[in-house]
C-alpha cells in the first residue's frame, strides 16, 4: 500500500535496549523494509532489523588481490621486457626486490576499496534524504534511536503500522514526508 | 564487548572517561569547541607565531628552488645532511597516530577513542612534513613524479631494485592510507557537527562533508567494518614503512648503515618519538581546551608506559649496533664506532645517549608520569634525542667511510635550519586549524565507551531466520 506522499513512519526512542526490543518487534511483526539509526556503531541493532552481512570486506578483498598483481606485473614486464638492464648477467626477474612495491600495492589498493566499497554501498554520497524532513532526527547524531518503517513495505499500512509503532512505547512517532 | 568501567574497577585504574557523562554532553563537550568557543588570545598568539614561522619557511624554500640544494650544507662526501635527517625522523613521528588509531584498536585498547583524532592528525601533517624533504632534496623538485612509474617519452621506468623506489611507494601508500583512515573517522562526527550547528553556512559545509551520513545502522555496519579492515592494514603498513625507510640506509654498504637490526631498531625509534609527540601536543590541548574528562590522566600516563618500552627496545638497538661493531671485526665498523666515541660529532652521540637512554628512566617512577609538566619536558628531550639518533647515523657514517682521502665534515647552514624549523611551524600551524575546524576527539567512538552504550538486551536469535 504504497503512499506516494509518505517515505514512511519514524519512531523515537531514548535507550539502544528500548531501540533493540523495538527492532526485533518490528521486524518480527514481518516488516522488512525497515531502517534504524543511531548515533553509534550498534551491532545488536543492525542484527535485529535483519541485516547481517556485508560486501565491504569482499570489495576489499579483490581491490587488494587486483592492486597487488597490477603491482608485480608493472615491475615483472617493466624489468623484463619495458625497459631491461644487464649488470653482470643477473637475472632480470629479480622477484624478491619486487616484493615491496608488490605489498605496499596491496596495502593501497585494498584500503582504499575498503573505504570507497563502503561509500558506495552506502549509497553516500547523498546530498538529499527524506528522514531529514523530520525535525527531532537531528537527535540521531546526538543521543536519540529511530526506527523507520518504509512505505514501501508490503504490510506498510498508514493507520496500522502507526498504531503497531505507538505500541512499542516510543518517544514519539512521526511521519516521514518523501 | 568488555566495558572499560568495568575493567576499571578491578584494576583501580583512573577512568578513560570521567563518570557523569551522556550521549548528548559528549555531543556538545567536543562540538562547542568549534562551535561556540570564540578565538582566544591564546590561540591567536600561538597561529600567528606558527604562520610567521611558515612564511618564514616557505622564503626559504623558494630561495632553495632558485638556486638549488647548494644553498644547505650538503656536499661530497656528505649527500644526504639534513633533509633525509628530518625526513626520517618526522616519518617516525608520524608512526604512534597509527599505532594509536590501528594497533590499538585491533587489540581494543578502549582507552585510545579519545586520543586517535588528533593522533591520527598529527600523523597526516608529520607525514606531509616528511614527504616534503626528499622532493626538496631531489635538486630538480619539478620533476618529482618521474619518480612515479608512467609511460613516457624517453622509455625510461623506476628501478624497482633500489630502497628509494621502494620508499616512494610505501610513504605515498602511508599518507593516502592516513589520510583515508583519518576522514573515515571523521564522517559521522561531521554529522554531528551538522545537526548541532545553528549557522546556516556551516550546516552546509558539515553536510557537504559528511556527504549526507545520516547514521542508519546498515551504514555503521559497513562502515564499522570498513574501519576494522583498515586498522587491520595499515598496522602491517605502518611495520613496513619504517622498515622500507631503514632499507635506504640497510642496503648500502656504507659503515653503520650495513645492519640487519635496522628495521626493528627504527621502528621501535618511530613509535619512542611518535608518542613524545603524541604527548607534546596532549598535554597542552587537554589543558587549554578544558577537555580533562575526555583525555584523562590515563592516557597521559599510559603513553608515557609505551614510551618507557620503546625506549627500552631503542636502548637494545644502541647496544647490539656497539656489540657487532666488535664482534663481527670488520675494520671499517671498528672505526665507526671509535669515531662516535671520539670522532668530531662526539658530543652530539653523548648527548643523544644522554636524552633517549638516561633522562626517560625517570619515567619508572609513578609520580613523573603523573607530572604532566615533567612529562612534557622528558617527551621534549626524547624528540630532540630521537632527532639526533638520526643525524648521528646520516651524518657520522657518511662524513668518515672507507678512504681517509674522502673523509669530510658537515655544517647546516641558514637555509638547513629554516626549513627544518619551518616544517615545525607548518605542523603546528596546521594543528592550530585542526584543533579550530574540526572536532578534535572523535564524538562517536566516546559514546560507545558510555556506560548507556551497553547493550543488555538478550539476542532473540530466532527471530532472524525468517
Amino acid at each position: 500500500m504504497k503512499d506516494p506522499r509518505t517515505y514512511g513512519l519514524m519512531a523515537e526512542f531514548d535507550t539502544v535496549n528500548d531501540a533493540i526490543e523495538a527492532a526485533h518487534k518490528v521486524y518480527g511483526a514481518g516488516y522488512r523494509k525497515i531502517d534504524a539509526y543511531a548515533p553509534f556503531p550498534v551491532e545488536e541493532l543492525s542484527e535485529a532489523i535483519g541485516f547481517h552481512h556485508n560486501g565491504v570486506a569482499l570489495v576489499c578483498l579483490v581491490g587488494g588481490l587486483l592492486g597487488g598483481t597490477a603491482a608485480y606485473v608493472l615491475q615483472y614486464w617493466i624489468n623484463t621486457v619495458g625497459y631491461p638492464v644487464n649488470i653482470g648477467g643477473r637475472p632480470l626477474h629479480s622477484w624478491p626486490a619486487f616484493i615491496i612495491v608488490t605489498f605496499e600495492m596491496t596495502i593501497l589498493f585494498s584500503g582504499l576499496s575498503a573505504v570507497f566499497g563502503m561509500l558506495a554501498l552506502n549509497g553516500l554520497p547523498q546530498p538529499y534524504h527524506p528522514v531529514f524532513n523530520v525535525p527531532q532526527f537531528d537527535a540521531a547524531s546526538k543521543d536519540k534511536f529511530f526506527i523507520v518503517i518504509f512505505s514501501s513495505d508490503k504490510k506498510y499500512d498508514p493507520e496500522g503500522t502507526r498504531q503497531f509503532l505507538e505500541s512499542l512505547n516510543p518517544t514519539s512517532v512521526a511521519e516521514v514526508p518523501s | 564487548m568488555a566495558r572499560p568501567t568495568e575493567v576499571e574497577v578491578g584494576e583501580q585504574k583512573a577512568p578513560v572517561i570521567q563518570p557523569g557523562h551522556t550521549f548528548a554532553s559528549i555531543t556538545d563537550k567536543v562540538a562547542s569547541i568549534v562551535l561556540r568557543r570564540p578565538v582566544t588570545n591564546g590561540w591567536l598568539v600561538g597561529m600567528v607565531i606558527c604562520f610567521l614561522i611558515l612564511q618564514w619557511f616557505l622564503f626559504a624554500v623558494c630561495w632553495l628552488f632558485y638556486k638549488g640544494v647548494g644553498v644547505w650544507g650538503v656536499n661530497i662526501p656528505i649527500g644526504w645532511g639534513f633533509a633525509i635527517v628530518n625526513f626520517v625522523w618526522w616519518i617516525g613521528i608520524g608512526h604512534a597516530g597509527t599505532l594509536i588509531s590501528a594497533i590499538l584498536l585491533l587489540l581494543r585498547q578502549q582507552w585510545r577513542n579519545s586520543i586517535n583524532r588528533f593522533a591520527e592528525a598529527m600523523t597526516l601533517f608529520a607525514v606531509a612534513c616528511a614527504g616534503m624533504f626528499p622532493v626538496f632534496h631531489l635538486g630538480r623538485p619539478w620533476l618529482a613524479y618521474w619518480l612515479f612509474p608512467y609511460p613516457n617519452t624517453m622509455s625510461y621506468w623506476p628501478n624497482f631494485r633500489s630502497p628509494l623506489v621502494w620508499d616512494v611507494f610505501a610513504v605515498s601508500t602511508y599518507g593516502t592510507i592516513s589520510l583515508v583512515f583519518w576522514f573515515v573517522g571523521l564522517i559521522p562526527d561531521l554529522a554531528s557537527m551538522r545537526d548541532t550547528t545553528q549557522n546556516k553556512v556551516l550546516k552546509f559545509v558539515f553536510g557537504a562533508m559528511s556527504m549526507g551520513w545520516r547514521n542508519s545502522v546498515r551504514h555503521w555496519n559497513r562502515y564499522e567494518t570498513a574501519y576494522l579492515l583498515l586498522a587491520g592494514l595499515a598496522t602491517p603498513l605502518v611495520l613496513s614503512v619504517h622498515t622500507v625507510v631503514s632499507f635506504d640506509f640497510a642496503i648500502g654498504i656504507v659503515p653503520g648503515w650495513h645492519t640487519t637490526i635496522f628495521p626493528p631498531y627504527f621502528v621501535a625509534g618511530a613509535i619512542y618519538s611518535g608518542f613524545a609527540m603524541v604527548l607534546v601536543l596532549a598535554i597542552p590541548i587537554r589543558k587549554f581546551y578544558d577537555i580533562e574528562d575526555l583525555i584523562t590522566q590515563r592516557h597521559v600516563e599510559n603513553s608515557a608506559m609505551v614510551m618507557l618500552a620503546t625506549g627500552w627496545i631503542v636502548a637494545y638497538g644502541y647496544g647490539i649496533e656497539a656489540f657487532v661493531n666488535w664482534y663481527g671485526g670488520d675494520p671499517y665498523e671498528s672505526f665507526l664506532r671509535w669515531n662516535r666515541l671520539h670522532g668530531p660529532y662526539a658530543l652530539w652521540y653523548y648527548a643523544l645517549l644522554f636524552f633517549n637512554l638516561v633522562v626517560p628512566q625517570i619515567l619508572w617512577f609513578k609520580k613523573v608520569r603523573n607530572n604532566n609538566f615533567l612529562l612534557f619536558l622528558i617527551s621534549l628531550d626524547v624528540l630532540v634525542g630521537m632527532w639526533l639518533e638520526r643525524f648521528i647515523i646520516v651524518v657520522v657514517s657518511l662524513t668518515r667511510d672507507f678512504v681517509p682521502s674522502s673523509f669530510g665534515q658537515y655544517y647546516p647552514t641558514q637555509f638547513d635550519w629554516a626549513i627544518f624549523i619551518g616544517t615545525l611551524g607548518f605542523f603546528s600551524a596546521c594543528m592550530f586549524l585542526f584543533l579550530r575546524l574540526l572536532p578534535a576527539v572523535s564524538i562517536a567512538e566516546l559514546k560507545t565507551l558510555l556506560p548507556q552504550a551497553e547493550v543488555t538486551v538478550e539476542h532473540e536469535a530466532e527471530v532472524h531466520q525468517g
